[in-house]
């Protein structure tokens, strides 16, 4: 297939002279009047992405916010190739938030391969061929007879050299090219791309350099904290702030009425002190009277309870019906109901949420780790009524995101109190605790789950009621389906319905959100029809994937690529193992990636679960653009899978959270984490996708696959540690 | 309340309540910003750092009690990541986001000190209150193989530059 995309008229490019000389290479917008304002004639054009210096050395921006999923790095690097610059001469900065100068700058969804994948190679490419133009001109040769090599240009016959510093000024007075039509490498060339390059800033993560929002630091500085209601959404009704003030160290202490928007700035009490300890003391003498709101009258064990009685009624909604599969049904040779379930899930991301904020002269700059940067300063906006062009964002290195950093409420209430305190830099550090209980959660959900298989062992039937969040027809954040979600158009009579429980708690993606639920159910369920159907695991899956309908939401044959990859890498079927150990597979697409996994686990007798060995197949195109990263992408999100599958778990109660920090919301531990992971990519015609995301779904049903061939105990509801795993010898 | 002590072999006075954890001493008096706040309750070992050798969560150690102790934090291992176990953690490219690798480091750093050649379970069980949500473990586990390699070799902290690995070939990136 063509693995060209089309560049629109925003990824366009400009060049144009600067006033001392140099280069300046503008992509997406019309950036180049503000760029020309706000450079010194002094320094070598920067452009939207490159800056070249006179001394050769060359600067990317990387404009995405790097949260651990190696971003800063890959993207300069696709730069970088195309521009055929020395990787190891050149540096990287990280962009500041600028919607004229940037597009698509976030972090989520595994989508900064598929949005910048082309724009950064033509960036890079529109560079290099000016560059050389700017040196056939200066030796009066064609350009057909210069090459380029690791920042410098080379007349091939006479052997001549510039490098791309002593050529800037000259290449910045040529005409540009038409981006569209500038040659791009042919990819068996490449020299960065696809070469394992280890992240851009390891040596200052090595060296403890302050890099993280965290870490900001500012003159005159203080230091936030911010109560919020336990119950989401209650507001202040009474506060000791007297008392508060009173404490040693406290400079301020004040309520926010805040609003009902629970991803905005919600009601609390702000404490500021000279240092968080302080502040963070402090607080721990604060007594509030809280207007708890309705949400108080919400818990897990009513949401079991009503998923229960939703399951005996019919659906709110059926979203797709294709056939008949109640006829169906009565005539399969073997019917198989199950129902199934999954908790509430934190993101807990390893640096607590924190941004610094500075209000003065009524404009407000901020230091934050977040994914998405423009949608903090709407927020912000919007919340304070303060005109956008008057904040300014600076992206600071997230210290893990998983989709918690999607929202800005912790950006919001920096702001609030940075106003508040008008002329004061302040950092807002939140606790774990903070964090745990005051999260954006992954939503639980309820499944009941009818399949039927015929003589022939053929999967002819399959009806969900998705007991699920929402109201009326508006699905809780991440609480929703794609009517097209695997094995949907797979299966001749098939239902998807869904009922929905009105849900006070808020709702957020969590890495590979939708899937790290769905793909739990469906592919045990399957492993379920599989054993009806008297099938191995792998070959029943392949049949399924072999019977692709109208309307499949992906590539069959790309996921029977890897599903085959993965049972022969991890040598499917020809190992004996011994009783009370299993091996489990299953698949799933989702962010345009293809994953199957295989999972290999040991229960003792005790009901003790170690994962043994896990091996990964993934097909993510054509090209694996940082391996060493793609590598360490895929070993953690599975890791982070057999975290959520072994033991973590929120649950509300009248309101709350009940989890506080890491003793019971447990991250997997270097202990639990298995000896390997294997990972394998098999390389396909398709343009380049992400991979922050979707490796994580298949690990958790392969795990608990694993786990029933193993013990013989179906897994139907997370996580395993509230499971009886036990099992005696015959 | 004043409390003298020593940092990365520097003598330190501060001026602080005497129940403020190390942890805030360090981050925000003393301005050294590479020992990590994770959960104020020695749950993750983001803050490790050695108080006189010994790997210790400084998020609840509260600052009277290091008064007169010799505290080693990240940035005193060496100014430019060419200890053995930074350098070994830049070669194998640990980090995802970064955030508990201090802490693994002084984790590792203190383990290597007591045990030059760990294996896999001497490594799992010094390691094992350290977290990293990322997942980097696999990583963490060679690169202290690595470290202990490098040690063994009489490896000093010196100049080195951004380390490349060589790129492995095939379309398996099982090393």
């Amino acid at each position: 297939m063509a693995t060209t995309l089309r560049v629109n008229r925003r990824e366009f490019l400009k060049v144009s002279a600067l006033a001392g000389g140099g280069m300046l290479i503008a992509t997406y917008w019309d950036p180049w009047n503000r760029l020309l304002a706000a450079e010194s004639a002094a320094e070598f054009a920067p452009n939207a992405f490159i800056k070249i210096t006179p001394d050769g050395a060359v600067t990317i921006i990387a404009q995405n916010p790097e949260i651990g999923q190696g971003v800063k790095t890959m993207l300069p690097m696709i730069v970088a190739e195309e521009l055929d610059a020395d990787w190891r001469a050149v540096r990287i900065e990280q962009g500041d938030l600028d919607t004229e100068k940037f597009a698509n700058q976030y972090a989520g969804g595994s989508t900064a391969t598929p949005n910048h994948w082309e724009p950064m190679r033509r960036a890079g490419a529109v560079g290099r061929a000016m560059l050389i133009a700017a040196a056939a001109k200066t030796w009066n040769v064609p350009q057909s007879e210069c090459r380029t090599e690791a920042g410098t240009v080379i007349h091939r016959p006479s052997g001549r050299r510039l490098s791309y510093g002593e050529l800037a000024s000259r290449a910045a007075t040529l005409p540009v090219p038409d981006p569209a039509s500038v040659p791009l490498k042919d990819p068996k060339d490449f020299k960065i791309v696809g070469k394992p390059l280890p992240g851009v800033d390891v040596r200052a993560i090595v060296t403890g350099a302050p890099l993280f929002g965290i870490d900001v630091s500012l003159p005159g500085m203080k230091y936030a904290v911010f109560e919020k209601c336990p119950v989401f959404g209650g507001k202040v009704r009474a506060a000791n702030l007297d008392e508060i003030r009173s404490q040693p160290g406290v400079l301020h202490a004040f309520v926010v009425e805040g609003g009902s928007d629970l991803s905005g700035l919600l009601g609390g009490v702000a404490i500021v002190g000279e240092t968080w300890w302080a502040a963070h003391q402090a607080r721990q003498r604060l007594r509030v009277s809280w207007d708890e709101g309705p949400t108080a009258a919400q818990s897990s064990d009513w949401f079991t309870q009503k998923a229960a009685e939703l399951f005996r009624q019919p659906p709110h909604r059926t979203l797709r019906r294709d056939g008949d599969v109640d006829a169906a049904l009565r005539s399969a040779h073997k019917v198989v109901e199950a129902e199934y379930s999954y908790p509430f899930l934190a993101h807990a991301p390893l640096e607590p949420m924190n941004c610094t904020a500075w209000f003065r002269d009524g404009e407000l700059e901020i230091w934050a780790p977040t994914q998405t940067p423009e949608r903090g300063r709407t927020l912000v906006s919007r919340t304070l009524e303060i005109p956008p062009e008057k904040i300014t964002i600076h992206i600071t290195r997230s210290g893990g995101g998983f989709g918690r950093r999607l929202n800005n409420d912790y950006m919001v209430e920096a702001a609030w109190i940075a106003r508040q305190v008008a002329g004061t830099p302040i950092k807002l550090v939140w606790s774990r605790e903070d964090d745990i209980r005051h999260d954006f959660y992954r939503p639980a959900g309820f499944h009941r789950l009818t399949g039927g298989v015929d003589r022939n062992g053929k999967l002819i039937a399959w009806r969900d009621h998705f007991v699920t969040f929402g109201e009326g027809e508006r699905f809780a954040n991440s609480a929703n389906i794609s009517e097209n979600e695997f094995p949907a158009a797979f299966i001749p009579n098939f239902a998807l319905e869904v009922s929905l429980i009105p849900l006070g708690v808020p709702t957020g993606a969590l890495r590979a959100p939708r899937s790290n639920g769905l793909a739990f159910v469906f592919q045990s369920f399957i492993d379920e029809l599989a054993l009806a159907a008297g099938r191995d695991p792998v070959e029943f899956r392949m049949d399924l994937l072999a019977s692709a309908g109208e309307g499949a939401a992906m590539n069959a044959e790309r996921m029977r690529g890897v599903l085959e990859l993965v049972a022969e890498k991890s040598g499917w079927g020809r190992r004996s193992l011994p009783k009370g150990t299993g091996i489990g597979v299953a698949f799933h697409f989702s962010h345009r990636g293809y994953f199957a996994e295989v999972v290999q686990a040991s229960v003792s007798a005790a009901g003790e679960v170690k994962v043994e060995h896990v091996w990964v197949a993934g097909d993510i195109g054509s090209q694996i653009i940082n391996p060493s990263n793609a590598e360490n992408q895929v070993q953690g999100a599975v890791l982070d899978g057999l975290a959520e599958a072994l033991g973590q778990e929120i649950t509300i109660d009248r309101g709350r959270v009940v989890q506080s920090n890491f003793h019971d919301f447990p991250l997997l531990r270097m202990v639990q984490a298995p000896p390997e992971v294997e990972v394998y990519f098999r390389r396909t015609d398709y343009p380049p996708t992400g991979l922050g995301e979707p490796a994580l779904p298949p690990v958790v049903p392969a795990l608990c696959n694993a786990i029933f061939a193993a013990t013989g105990k179906r897994i139907r509801s997370l996580p395993l540690s509230r499971q009886d795993l036990t099992w005696t010898a015959e | 309340m004043k409390i003298s002590f020593t940092v990365n072999t520097k003598r330190v006075t501060v001026d602080v309540p005497p129940d403020m954890p190390l942890l805030w001493v360090l981050r925000d008096v003393l301005d050294l910003k590479g020992t990590k706040f994770g959960c104020g309750a020695a749950q993750c070992g983001a803050c490790t750092v050695h108080v006189n050798g010994a790997p210790t969560r400084s998020c609840v150690l509260p600052a009277s009690s290091v008064e007169g102790a010799e505290v080693l934090t990240v940035e005193g291992l060496s100014p430019d990541g060419s200890h053995p176990v930074q350098r070994a953690w830049q070669e194998l490219d640990v980090p995802q986001c970064g955030y508990c690798q201090a802490g693994q480091i002084m984790a590792a750093v203190a383990l290597l000190a007591r045990n030059p050649n760990p294996s896999d379970a001497d490594i799992d069980a010094a390691m094992n209150g350290n977290l990293c949500r990322c997942g980097t473990y696999l990583r963490i586990r060679r690169a202290i193989h690595r470290a202990a390699e490098l040690m063994a070799a009489g490896a000093q902290p010196q100049g080195n530059g951004r380390s490349q690995r060589s790129p492995n070939g095939g379309e398996a990136l099982r090393r």
